[in-house]
């Protein structure tokens, strides 16, 4: 974990409510795919958990949906403005497991991650497969910024609108994959838990108070003991995962 | 040149800054960050007789200048503490610890504390009776001067070592309870824990906290601290330990002019992993500016 501070380069709207932020600074704490940062905010007492979408050498990219007063303030920065991060929180995804030809799911806000992973494992030279999941056609972002890094490409709405009509899961049942990794609401995670034909990883989002495994507010029960979802977590393993819910 | 000395029970500290049990884990993991023997001493995680997991989740809630926690005393249990987490702790920290203590019963209480007074790195036992996050227990022995004392007495039948009470804000009268403490033997008492808080999430129409109910901390409740601080000081003759949305060089200062021997920082430390690091390096230079030569020398200096 490091803490410093960002420069915004860049804060746009990708659909009506969720926003791609590029930051500069130092990025060398991050360290895999499905880490997240934790934002301070002028105004407001705890920082913002927000899950890492890339990261070059001294450039950040996350992609957040306002869902609250925090979001909100974020959507008003401009280029130019700074923010106090804390970077390199979380264990993110274990890459070793993938095999030959993963999968890789992504739901709403739970998509982002899933591009620094797809980068990560094509540059290993695995062919990756993407399903994107959303609601509404309104709501989809980030399908050719995918299909531009190579990867085959799915998406799918609940509505039918663009797509596939239905969920991730519809999708999911006829493809064929070496492993899967996988990221968003927890119904959807659940859903695929069900589904899946294989190990994989679920990247799992709780409300926190610090963010690096300090104050306890977000664990959760696992298989292999308590886990707290910002250190230990938010990534675990198929056969770790207790569904409490 | 600034004297950060204070004694805190008849153990020297370095400086007064002390992070508060639930902020900092055991240490460690700050420890990666900074050398945490510049602190003072810190208060580690509150630790029972059994293992704990703790409440349902969402534990924390955010509000103007603090936030919620009803995190439940989530620990190893005393047995894995001693073995895990204090050897891990020595390793990166060479000062005496404070052990935070939490049960739900006397004998939880006595268990504990005889078990944790046996280690060599435990300076203080910090016995709280103020965690609002557990039902039959915690607070419950805080809020009535008997029980209070009760546990007091009890706990200092089996150990040497100094204790420190640690009282829950959340009660009609600080003072009759700080006094029942110091009356059954305590060494030392520390105050406040959080205050008992709840938020509302309006579009669920449902508390934000699992729980309910958590408590309330952050820069918020320092007046509350100050003023609670204040009471107790002049009612016994034993050191207070001040706490309760300290956040800077300037709320240390604040809180010893109060009366505070040392103070500990809780919720600064969950938004900053620096701040406790910053408030010591920062204290010199607060001192100067307000003509402190001692902080020793201004406890209780505001009448």
């Amino acid at each position: 974990m490091k803490q410093g501070f960002f420069t915004i380069k860049e804060n746009t709207a990708l659909t009506e409510s969720v926003y791609r932020m590029v930051m500069a600074g130092d990025t060398s704490a991050v360290t895999a795919a499905g880490q997240f940062v934790n934002i301070k905010l002028e105004g407001m007492f705890l920082r913002r958990p927000i899950s890492v979408c890339d990261c070059t050498e001294g450039e950040l990219t996350i992609i957040y949906k306002v869902v609250g007063k925090g979001t909100e303030q974020m959507a008003k920065m401009s280029p130019g403005e700074e923010l106090d991060v804390l970077t390199g929180l979380g264990n993110g995804y274990d890459l070793t497991s993938s095999g030959n030809e993963p999968l890789l799911i992504g739901g709403g806000v739970g998509v982002p991650p899933m591009y620094m992973l797809a980068k990560k494992l094509i540059e290993q030279g695995k062919k990756v497969t993407v399903i994107l999941g959303f609601n509404k056609k309104y709501e989809i972002f980030y399908e050719k910024e995918f299909q531009d890094l190579g990867c085959e490409v799915y998406v799918t709405t609940v509505d039918g609108s663009y797509g596939t009509r239905g969920f991730v899961t519809d999708v999911m049942k006829d493809l064929s994959y070496s492993y899967f990794y996988t990221c968003g609401p927890e119904p959807m995670l659940k859903a695929i838990y069900r589904a899946c034909a294989s190990e994989g990883q679920f990247s799992f989002e709780e409300r926190m108070g610090c963010g690096f495994g300090a104050c306890m507010g977000c664990s959760c029960q696992t298989v292999t003991g308590y886990k707290r979802i910002c250190k230990e977590g938010p990534v675990l393993k198929k056969e770790e995962i207790l569904w409490q819910k | 040149m600034a004297e950060m000395k204070v004694s805190l029970c008849g153990i020297e500290l370095d400086n007064p800054v002390i992070p508060a049990s639930g902020t900092f884990g055991y240490g460690y993991e700050f420890a990666e960050l900074y050398d945490i023997n510049m602190l003072g001493t810190f208060s580690f995680k509150g630790t029972t007789k059994e293992p704990r997991f703790g409440n349902p989740t969402p534990r924390i809630a955010e509000c103007p200048s603090g936030m919620i926690n009803a995190v439940g005393l989530q620990n190893p249990g005393v047995e894995k503490v001693i073995s895990e987490e204090l050897p891990k702790l020595a390793k990166c920290f060479s000062k005496k610890v404070m052990a935070n203590v939490s049960g739900f019963s006397v004998e939880d209480y006595v268990y504990t504390c005889e078990k944790l007074s046996a280690c060599e790195q435990v300076g203080w036992l910090e016995v709280n009776v103020s965690c609002p996050n557990v039902h039959g227990g915690g607070m419950s022995f805080g809020t009535s001067p008997e029980a209070a004392a009760e546990v007091t007495a009890a706990v200092k039948k089996v150990t040497d070592k100094p204790v420190i009470v640690k009282l829950s804000p959340n009660v009609t009268d600080i003072v009759s309870i700080a006094k029942a403490c110091e009356e059954a033997g305590a060494d030392g008492i520390s105050l406040i824990n959080t205050m008992l808080g709840m938020r509302i999430d309006l579009r669920r129409r449902k508390p934000v906290i699992a729980n309910k109910m958590g408590g309330f901390s952050g820069p918020a409740i320092f007046p509350v601290a100050v003023r609670m601080v204040y009471q107790v000081v002049n009612a016994v003759k034993i050191p207070v330990v001040g706490m309760g949305g300290v956040s800077s060089a300037e709320d240390v200062i604040e809180m010893m002019l109060a009366g505070a021997t040392a103070v500990e920082v809780g919720a600064a430390n969950l938004v900053d992993p620096f701040a406790s690091k910053k408030i010591v390096e920062e204290l010199p230079k607060v001192m100067d500016k307000y003509g402190i030569t001692s902080l020793s020398e201004i406890i209780g200096g505001a009448k």
